[in-house]
């Protein structure tokens, strides 16, 4: 019976009018898959919030991440505002290849686009470093002492136990603490972390929440890479249209987005 | 045969392109986000700098902890607004197309983030908010099970 439709002339055909949406079956279908991957990230900063909220303690985010390459220590969330404000700077590179795509502008488009893929290297570049520190810990790491966990310092030749929120000693107090602990840990990885010894989870929240992060906003380099070779080859010239950078854009944006919330879950609350 | 639905597609994105002068305008948004995105981050940086959870060296909670925290997730949410419906262009699209990208997600994840906060704060209870006021930091799985059942118990008695 199928074969009988055929017969039938196309003036008669309904053509299906379109899509109900006015927008082109690729833009809407990455919106779907976006859609679905901020699902995925939903899922997973309501599982760190689940187990934050039902820890006794929790690190906090600018005693954990005060770390500056090639400065030390003692720059709270300085590191981390930097790596946010590069990746927004290069979600406006994106936004601005997306613009000169509208009006055919070749030149614009690399330009931008080029920009963006550099924003995304440093991005990727800075979490390297991050999880490098983070995975090495500090100096001296933390020891268990009587008065609970603390991660050691020295000021010149004193020393100092940093319990976390603000609490320390120093001194003789400190020393006589030191030799006594039970336990030191240094650094981090998926079963112990000397930032929250307490809670083993946490080192295992940011390694995959953030990893997770960098991977995708690896894949986007990648993607704007692809699709910069094109517009170079001037296929969307002969197509007429740029519509490729919108999509890729919108792909950009989100990691910009997810990363928006990490920040403030992760290092601020 | 040809396809009508890629035609139409290939409509809708030429229809997308724009002259220079449209192009002025547009530029001058994406600029103003900018800067509104750039000072949200530099604002909360700051917050975050000089208004601690915790005051005294004892670490005594901060009463204002709690309303910072509120005032975080606003701006984050605000951040996510702009990015959303400036830079990614859901503002111009057409009405339909914007519920249906948004209002699924959004049903899904308050519920998410409801039923996990209360659910944690259950365990929250359970672990460490003891009436004698120990905190316990180490507990196994069978002691985690058997409590929560002490609770459930005490629970249905005071009802």
């Amino acid at each position: 019976m199928a074969g009988h439709s055929e017969n039938i002339s196309r003036s008669e055909l309904w053509g299906g009018d379109g899509s109900p949406f006015r927008i082109s079956y690729g833009k809407q279908w990455m919106w779907m898959f976006l859609v679905s991957d901020a699902l995925t990230f939903g899922g997973l900063l309501t599982a760190y919030g689940f187990a934050r909220h039902q820890a006794a303690d929790w690190p906090i985010g600018e005693e954990t991440f005060n770390a500056m390459p090639f400065l030390g220590n003692g720059y709270p969330l300085l590191y981390v505002a930097l790596m946010t404000f590069i990746l927004i700077v290069s979600s406006v590179t994106m936004v601005l290849a997306v613009e000169a795509a509208h009006r055919l502008d070749k030149k614009g488009v690399v330009k931008w686009l080029l920009l963006t893929v550099v924003g995304g290297l440093f991005f990727v570049g800075s979490q390297a470093w991050e999880w490098y520190h983070f995975i090495h810990g500090t100096h001296f790491g933390s020891i268990l002492t009587s008065e609970g966990w603390a991660v050691l310092e020295y000021a010149g030749s004193e020393p100092v136990l940093q319990f976390g929120r603000g609490i320390s000693i120093t001194g003789a107090e400190a020393q006589a603490l030191i030799d006594s602990s039970s336990a030191s840990m240094q650094g981090a990885n998926l079963i112990e972390n000397e930032y929250a010894p307490m809670v083993p989870q946490y080192a295992d929240f940011f390694f995959f929440i953030t990893g997770f992060h960098g991977f995708h906003v690896f894949s986007g380099v990648v993607f704007n890479l692809i699709i910069l070779i094109n517009v170079v080859r001037g296929v969307y010239d002969k197509r007429g249209h740029y519509e490729m950078v919108e999509k890729v854009g919108l792909y950009w944006h989100f990691v910009d987005l997810v990363w928006v919330f990490v920040f403030t879950f992760f290092y601020l609350v | 045969m040809e396809r009508d639905d890629l035609v139409h597609d290939h409509n809708y994105s030429v229809a997308a392109n724009h002259d220079e002068a449209h192009g002025v305008a547009i530029r001058k948004t994406i600029w103003k986000v900018t800067a509104i995105l750039t000072i949200i981050t530099v604002v909360e940086v700051l917050i975050g700098a000089f208004i601690k959870q915790y005051t005294g060296d004892q670490g005594a909670d901060n009463s204002l902890w709690p309303y910072v925290k509120v005032g975080f997730i606003v701006l984050t949410v605000v951040k996510a607004a702009y990015i959303v419906l400036v830079f990614m262009h859901l503002g111009d699209e057409r009405k339909n197309f914007k519920m249906v990208i948004l209002v699924p997600y959004v049903l899904f994840i308050v519920y998410l983030i409801f039923i996990c906060l209360t659910e944690s704060s259950y365990w929250n209870h359970i672990l460490h908010q003891e009436e004698s006021g120990v905190i316990e930091q180490e507990m196994s799985l069978n002691a985690y099970c058997n409590k929560a059942l002490e609770f459930d118990k005490t629970k249905t008695v005071h009802l």
